[in-house]
């Protein structure tokens, strides 16, 4: 009986592998050094990629989680390496990723006293995380662990902490790992009403102008082929939030453009003259509506949901259809007529081509000597391999390179969407790469942001993961700065930047770079990155005080969207 | 704006409270009472909270609880779908006993539950409206201490947790 005895530590990793974790992005320190000693031994069945911070371990994790449709994995160790897990942690929950981060602590004899490095990190993470627990026995730690995985992976996934205290981590138990499969508190499969179904149908079948409105919920419920097949039967134009992108290639007849505060014209104005609205798993979120109380008034709202907690949360609907998106699209298209909306559907191309004429010509086609960020990601488009992944940070930039990045893949969008996190792209790339070294993963990265985590370099030179970098430079916190421009009399109070000479940076740390501000270095440029075999760094100095459009103002209502 | 009783069926788990309590923080609202005990059932606990918002904000707070993972079932009464009671407890120095309070206690249907050389405590159970009542005659016999708990209540209709719990 003695030698079936192993360590709490090796119970984590064996309990790790068992749920088929292939990859770790983690921290070491004091409180979870038993961890990284059994993590030793078992390197060539579970790999662990050491970032240069913890938030950078869990943005990797979450780059991961999100193109591959796993679990992320981060480790770090306690105080510190728990509290620099936060900003991750409330980034996932928002963004519904699943992760499961596993943090040491101090010994239990030792809780509470303000031991070295003891912080409370269970108590701290409970807003920003869907489950969390502390462990404080050996025995405890297998059962945590799958208990963990079901939940960050089941119903709307999300982030979960499990902090596991020194003394389970070296004690000896037995390895008692059993996967779970559920437990009564929690319901993940909702059976879907078959009557709520009928009355959507009917619903869509009267409407002369119905418009669906996508979020990520299509891609978390890997509902891409039933949502494509409920939109070619049913003929009714789809918008895009943020997140949603990529779950319908851009070139489906039905795809009229993207949502939002910085998404297109048409969609936004259109949304108030539908006369049903098909929300699929989407949250309404505020930089979607606008202002609520003018958000499409005159329509029936559909909302197709799994997270009951999301009806009528900010937006009434009219009906809602709960449960997995897989399940009720593909009765919904049963159940709908099949029909063409080509008139409704020239509406939004007509408004398209004022949004071309009035702004996608200015990005594209620009007459000013300066580069502008609508070009670069243009270029890219021309030379990208199709699943190429898209990740960025928070900014323009960002607003940018999802209006004009073609996306034709599902799992190819990867951006800090609710929580807006700066510091997000370059971690969340390399984990995004660290998924599969054969795919694309071009990060694209404003001036700012890309200084919150620029430590990341060395895990990118450590692990020659081959992201493509795309660094677009206009030493300003851009989007701060348009505010200021818009909204506060031009008082550029603290947004200009004094920066580095980034491609001395980059190639200290060994990653190919290059540095281009002329037009005619452009293609030239991108064509160089994307084939290179490694990592390499684009900087792209851009026009300074460029703006993005269009744009729905705080407190404007969506029918109010600026194009200039 | 109303009175609301949230009943939340759930599992035993360390820090549930703390997740409950986080969900009205978040959204600055006031928990005027709150009471926790285990159940009929063995290792599930019952969590009664009493709030005064509005319905759509108890019809938020109500999902947001229900989402929490180890909650198995909330669901929330306006007061006359409720059975409720509430305990308060007074200590009166003993120097202040006189006939006119003997009346009241009889009056008020309040208990001497203890009684010590230098002070009596006396216990009522009721609404709110009652216990508030008793209280602001006794702070003229020289009321030492008071305490009221919270609301403890079961819903009317006729459902159980059981079918909650599988």
């Amino acid at each position: 009986m003695k030698d079936l005895m192993i360590r709490g530590a090796d119970v984590v990793v064996r309990t790790l592998i068992e749920e088929n974790a292939e990859i770790i992005f983690g921290y070491p320190g004091g409180a979870i050094m038993p961890v990284y000693d059994a993590l030793y031994d078992y390197h060539d069945q579970i790999k662990h990629v050491l970032t240069r911070h913890e938030q950078g371990a869990i943005h990797a994790a979450q780059g991961y989680a999100r193109v591959s449709g796993k679990v992320g994995v981060c480790l770090a160790t306690s105080g510190p390496g728990a509290t620099n897990l936060i900003t991750g942690l409330a980034d996932a929950l928002i963004d519904s990723t699943p992760l499961v981060c596993i943090t040491g602590q101090v010994a239990a004899h030792l809780l509470g006293t303000d031991a070295f490095q003891e912080t409370d990190v269970v108590g701290m993470s409970m807003p920003c995380t869907k489950w969390n627990i502390q462990v404080r026995t050996v025995e405890e730690i297998a059962p945590a662990i799958a208990k963990a995985f079901f939940i960050a992976r089941s119903g709307r996934p999300g982030p979960v902490l499990i902090d596991i205290t020194k003394n389970a981590q070296t004690d000896f138990g037995e390895f008692n790992y059993v996967p779970c499969l559920g437990f009564r508190s929690y319901k993940t499969k909702i059976e879907i009403n078959k009557s709520d179904i009928q009355k959507a149908a009917e619903m869509i079948d009267a409407a002369e102008r119905p418009y669906v409105l996508y979020g990520q919920g299509v891609v978390l419920g890997k509902a891409e082929e039933e949502f494509k097949a409920f939109l070619d039967k049913s003929g009714i134009p789809a918008a895009s939030t943020l997140l949603g992108s990529g779950a319908l290639p851009q070139d489906h007849p039905s795809y009229v453009g993207k949502l939002g505060m910085h998404g297109n014209y048409a969609p936004n104005i259109l949304t108030n003259q539908c006369d049903v609205l098909i929300a699929v798993g989407m949250r309404f979120d505020d930089r979607v509506t606008g202002d609520v109380k003018r958000y499409a008034k005159q329509a029936k709202i559909i909302h197709l949901e799994l997270d009951p907690a999301e009806i009528n949360k900010t937006i009434r609907c009219h009906h809602s259809v709960l449960g997995d998106c897989k399940d009720s699209l593909s009765l919904l298209t049963e159940a709908v007529a099949a029909k063409s909306h080509h008139e409704w559907l020239e509406k939004f191309r007509e408004l398209e081509r004022e949004e071309d004429a009035a702004v996608v010509k200015h990005d594209i086609t620009p007459t000013k000597v300066g580069l502008t960020m609508g070009e670069v990601i243009y270029q890219v488009n021309q030379y990208k391999a199709d699943d190429a992944v898209l990740v960025t940070d928070v900014g323009q930039h960002q607003m940018i390179a999802w209006r004009y990045f073609n996306y034709k893949k599902s799992r190819t969008q990867v951006t800090s969407g609710g929580l807006g996190t700066m510091g997000f792209a370059l971690p969340a790339a390399l984990g995004a790469q660290m998924f599969d070294f054969s795919r694309q993963v071009i990060c694209v990265v404003g001036d700012g942001g890309i200084q919150m985590t620029i430590q990341e370099f060395g895990t990118i030179m450590q692990t020659k993961a081959p992201v493509k970098i795309i660094l677009l430079n206009n030493n300003y916190l851009g989007m701060v700065r348009q505010w200021q421009q818009m909204f506060f009399d031009k008082r550029y109070s603290f947004t200009e930047l004094d920066n580095p000479e980034f491609v001395k940076i980059a190639e200290a740390y060994g990653i190919k770079s290059q540095k281009i501000s002329d037009r005619s270095d452009l293609n030239e440029a991108i064509e160089d990155m994307l084939i290179h075999d490694g990592p390499y760094f684009l900087e792209v100095v851009v026009e300074k005080e460029d703006n993005v459009f269009p744009m729905i103002a705080t407190g404007c209502s969506v029918e109010e969207v600026r194009l200039s | 704006m109303k009175r609301y009783t949230i009943f939340v069926i759930t599992e035993n788990f360390i820090g549930i409270l703390n997740r409950i309590t986080i969900i009205f923080t978040r959204r600055g609202i006031n928990i005027d009472a709150l009471t926790a005990s285990e159940s009929r059932i063995e290792g599930i606990h019952r969590i009664t909270i009493e709030v005064t918002a509005s319905e759509d904000t108890v019809i938020q707070l109500v999902n947001q609880i229900e989402k929490i993972i180890d909650v198995i079932k909330a669901f929330y009464h306006e007061d006359d779908g409720v059975v409720y009671q509430e305990i308060a407890l007074y200590k009166i120095p003993v120097s202040k006993l006189d006939g006119g309070l003997e009346k009241i206690i009889r009056q008020h249907n309040a208990k001497i539950i203890a009684a010590e050389p230098e002070f009596v405590v006396l216990e009522l159970s009721g609404h709110k409206e009652q216990t508030q009542e008793l209280l602001e005659i006794l702070k003229g016999y020289g009321l030492l201490e008071f305490a009221r708990s919270g609301r403890v209540a079961i819903a009317k209709r006729m459902h159980t947790i059981d079918s909650y719990v599988k």
